[in-house]
């Protein structure tokens, strides 16, 4: 899942910098706005089947891959 | 009497907070006590006109009844698109039904208030739908719809966030702390409105006849600064009051006119109003778009969200021309915005060196004060005074 995730948000934060880093802040850092956050959950839940709607988390839940992982380890 | 403006209503709301405050510090549940003082002062508010009162009370109504059956058919018929559709305009008619009084002969649901009370419904019936909110109990949807205040004019809460404070007594401590944080509110709230706000209406009052372009430019930085110590003072007495009941409403503005570009500011600017159109509007049409490929690339989709998203944000200030432009005005900046940081090698080379966020910044005001601009009316009113 980990790897998975990875490749997702490489895709949509086109830097590999998420791929060293874990606990980066993706909205912070600007890796990630409202739109790659859209793309984000359209990915998660055609990959993983999970589904996450916009406004149901808020977005510092999501902010870090590491925090992704453990929202869809609790999810799956 | 109106809120926030009077010295009546003032004194009302002193009288309203010692109990509140008197319940707060004993750790008593200001549950039943919310609901009562938010129904009180409705009614002092609007008791001098007795349409607006039937109307409130008649959309309130409604709306029980819409969020209730709703909850109730989604149990039985789980995610079903026709029904959340129709939900959904049954939600929305009451202000469709006030906004088009412009244009028909007859006005329905006129009172004040229904544009940020209308989110609030809507809010319930998406995340019902989503699955996110399974219940809600009448004591808390109505201290909710009803919670006064920022019944006015926002700010926007969310129905789980609301609950979630309004369902839990605070310790002393905690009270007190949030409390005081309140009332530091209200008073830099009173300061804002009554004597920033004002000084600098006097500015708009003294270049709004003038149509020279130092003049023109003179009254949308007045207007624009006008708008925002007023807005922001109303948001910051809003939101204090409300910490004296518990509830932590959410911030609406955060030194808009620091933005670097126009995505920042709409992350700054009447904050409650656009993240809940980039939540409910904004993210939805754009995983629809994603997911039914409705345009070949993510980034043209994006920039159709973006002014799809703010013309609809325009027509939610009223149905006026002006208020059309500047949606579109908006909708369009940030499609542009977008696509240019997306595309741009400049923009990516530079976007982090000195120079180029104080151009980017100043640019930035421009563009917003030319929104203000627009949104005030003076614009078209100079278009078409040049024909």
């Amino acid at each position: 899942m980990q790897e998975k995730l990875i490749d997702i948000l490489e895709r949509i934060c086109e830097d590999e910098v998420v791929r060293e880093d874990l606990d980066l802040d993706l909205f912070e850092a600007g890796l990630l706005d409202s739109l790659g956050f859209t793309e984000l959950l359209v990915d998660i839940e055609d990959t993983f089947g999970i589904v996450i709607s916009p406004s149901e988390v808020e977005r510092e839940e999501m902010a870090t891959a590491n925090k992704i992982l453990a929202l869809l380890a609790e999810r799956g | 009497m109106s809120f926030y403006t009077d010295f009546i209503f003032f004194l009302w709301l002193l009288i309203l907070l010692i109990p509140a405050f008197v319940l707060g510090i004993r750790e008593k549940s200001l549950r039943i006590y919310t609901a009562v003082s938010s129904l009180f002062i409705i009614w002092l508010v609007l008791r001098g006109d007795l349409r607006q009162l039937a109307f409130l009370a008649l959309f309130y109504v409604l709306q029980l009844h819409i969020v209730k059956i709703y909850l109730r058919l989604r149990r039985i018929y789980g995610r079903n698109a026709v029904i959340y559709g129709h939900f959904i305009l049954l939600s929305l008619l009451p202000l469709i039904l006030c906004k088009l009084s412009g244009i028909l002969p007859f006005h329905l649901f006129n009172f004040l208030g229904i544009s940020y009370l209308t989110f609030k419904g809507l809010q319930i019936i998406i995340e019902t739908y989503d699955g996110v909110i399974q219940e809600i109990d009448v004591l808390s949807f109505t201290s909710f719809l009803l919670f006064f205040p920022a019944i006015s004019s926002g700010p926007i809460d969310r129905s789980r966030r609301f609950g979630e404070d309004y369902n839990r007594t605070l310790s002393r401590t905690e009270y007190l702390e949030m409390a005081g944080r309140g009332l530091e509110k209200i008073l830099l709230g009173m300061v804002y409105k009554f004597v920033l706000a004002a000084l600098l209406h006097e500015g708009v009052d003294y270049f709004v006849s003038g149509s020279g372009w130092y003049e023109v430019a003179a009254y949308a930085y007045f207007y624009g600064f006008y708008m925002f110590f007023d807005f922001a003072g109303y948001s910051l007495m809003a939101i204090g009051t409300s910490y004296f009941f518990g509830i932590k409403t959410p911030e609406n503005f955060n030194k808009p006119f620091i933005s670097r570009d126009m995505k920042e500011f709409w992350d700054r600017w009447h904050i409650t109003l656009s993240h809940w159109f980039r939540d409910f509007i904004f993210s939805r049409f754009m995983m629809k778009s994603i997911r039914k490929k409705w345009f070949s690339t993510r980034l043209q989709g994006a920039a159709a969200g973006f002014i799809v998203n703010m013309l609809i944000m325009g027509m939610w200030h009223g149905i006026s021309l002006s208020y059309l432009c500047y949606g579109l005005y908006h909708g369009c900046l940030l499609a542009a915005t977008e696509v240019y940081q997306k595309k741009s090698k400049f923009y990516k080379k530079y976007k982090k060196s000195v120079w180029y966020q104080g151009v980017s910044w100043i640019i930035t005001l421009q563009l917003v004060m030319f929104g203000f601009l627009i949104f005030s009316g003076r614009f078209l009113e100079l278009v078409q005074g040049l024909q």
